[in-house]
């Protein structure tokens, strides 16, 4: 039916970030070195131990129609943004049988580490001031993890099949492991891949800042996320989603579709080392990033840039650029897109490989910012400025609490 | 007690609200699910808002005999 030789290619990306509410906004920001971390003015932040985030750029809510957006928990918005732009950006218009697509042969992969957590909290709140009674109908359509993908699913028409990995900050990034795996098993034609998260909320923020997880930089929000550096003291959590369109080379010429790239290999490791820290020696991840390198069929030399997971916890940035640096070499170059995005947790991974397909075409890779004082540690390439160099082939990976390591290994068309 | 009139008015407010019904398509004779394009979740949300506005009380096994904005008007008539 296909054969194996035939590339897995990416042809849509669509993104809703921080920096920008589609993909050419948030790639120029990238590549701008802006920060997307602001305060947080909100009354219910005042007296909460974090008080910065880094909020979708553009409200989904506003994109959408009125009454679509008030069905949907803000994750779910969130992915309906994407996946439109990265839907229209590969080609299609309307559902998949308007394209010429078996319905029974697109599938979607959307992965998210706390789905509609939001929806979950306001509706207890409803609860608790009116009554069980008052609560909404829509209340677990909003709050199921896979209603995401679900509802992107009924976007673009999928029959083959509609997965939502849950696997914490490694969700987006398993996603697309997935989508590959089902291309590969020949399960689907087109599969719509990525990851979404909207949690900014008081309890969850209060939840990881309990686990002293995250950034209190609360006077300096663009200087708090600073990966690698010395002065790093936890993640600050940032909202939206990242979605692909994957799908055969031979499929993508037949539509006359140029792909960005191929996602060449992917690969999914578990540390079995502890429910949150990363394992200090990076063994999963390291694992994850060399399946993924030889899947592709590739060597580790190949690989010249790293779009890491570098979150700007003290302990797991660390791990990460030693293993890299030991793997890859001291001369991979290594952006820490989280420097500018925040931590958008089960997107992290979508909007990361958004931007690592990117650097893969454009032949230009990210800068990271706030990178005063390296940690000694570190002792990979990371430009402080968006770097122009020829980009065969790029890794991006993603870890998870859980002990879950996701890589993704693309390479140019 | 709310007119028939001032009931449908309300209820075009509350349908305008919820699945962005128009007011002009809200008649005695249209069906909720098969004229209006409101779902049965939509339905229990336009009753939880009918219950509210009209201080009526509107049991799960009422609900899906209000096929129309008629039997909705006139349930809301004759309970609130």
């Amino acid at each position: 039916m296909t054969a194996l030789s035939d590339d897995i290619v990416v042809t849509g990306l669509g993104a809703t970030t921080p920096l920008g509410g589609d993909v050419a906004t948030f790639w120029a920001g990238l590549l701008e070195g802006r920060s997307g971390v602001v305060a947080l003015s909100d009354d219910w932040a005042a007296s909460l131990k974090v008080r910065i985030a880094a909020p979708m750029a553009v409200d989904p809510a506003e994109v959408l129609s009125r009454v679509r957006a008030r069905r949907l928990d803000r994750a779910q918005q969130a992915a309906i943004v994407a996946a439109r732009e990265a839907w229209a950006d590969a080609g299609f218009t309307g559902t998949s049988d308007q394209n010429g697509l078996e319905p029974e042969r697109v599938a979607v992969v959307i992965g998210t580490g706390i789905g509609g957590v939001t929806s979950l909290i306001y509706q207890h709140d409803v609860m608790l001031a009116k009554g069980a009674d008052r609560v909404s109908p829509l209340l677990i359509p909003m709050d199921m993890p896979n209603g995401p993908a679900a509802h992107v699913g009924l976007e673009v028409g999928a029959r083959s099949g509609v997965f939502t990995p849950v696997s914490a900050c490694a969700s987006g990034a398993e996603a697309i492991a997935y989508g590959l795996d089902l291309m590969l098993l020949d399960r689907a034609d087109v599969v719509v891949v990525g990851g979404t998260e909207a949690c900014i909320h008081p309890l969850t923020m209060s939840g990881f800042a309990q686990m002293q997880a995250m950034s209190t930089r609360n006077d300096e929000p663009a200087r708090a996320s600073r990966p690698f550096d010395k002065a790093r003291d936890g993640f600050v959590l940032g909202e939206g989603s990242g979605v692909l369109v994957l799908e055969r080379r031979s499929s993508a010429e037949a539509r006359g579709r140029t792909p960005y790239a191929v996602l060449g290999g992917a690969a999914v490791t578990a540390d079995s080392y502890d429910i949150v820290a990363p394992d200090p020696e990076g063994n999963g991840q390291r694992r994850a990033a060399k399946l993924a390198i030889s899947r592709a069929g590739m060597e580790p030399a190949d690989v010249v840039h790293v779009n890491a997971h570098a979150t700007s916890t003290p302990t797991g940035d660390a791990a990460e650029a030693k293993w890299i640096a030991e793997l890859l070499g001291e001369q991979t170059v290594v952006s820490a897109t989280k420097s500018m995005t925040g931590h958008l947790l089960g997107a992290a991974g979508a909007i990361e490989a958004i931007a690592t397909v990117l650097s893969v075409r454009d032949d230009i890779v990210p800068p990271t910012v706030n990178l005063d004082d390296p940690d000694d540690d570190v002792r990979v390439d990371v430009p402080r400025e968006a770097r122009k160099m020829v980009v065969p082939a790029a890794l991006n990976d993603s870890f998870g609490f859980g002990g879950h390591n996701a890589a993704l290994l693309f390479r140019k068309a | 007690m709310a007119s028939a009139d001032e009931i449908r008015a309300g209820l075009a407010s509350i349908l305008e609200e919820v699945a962005d019904v128009k007011a002009e398509d809200v008649a005695d004779d249209k069906s909720f699910t098969d004229d209006l394009d409101v779902d049965s979740l939509s339905m229990v949300e336009v009753a939880m808002a009918a219950e509210d506005k009209f201080g009526v009380k509107i049991p799960d096994d009422e609900l899906p005999k209000l096929k129309t904005v008629g039997d909705a008007v006139a349930y809301i008539q004759s309970n609130a």
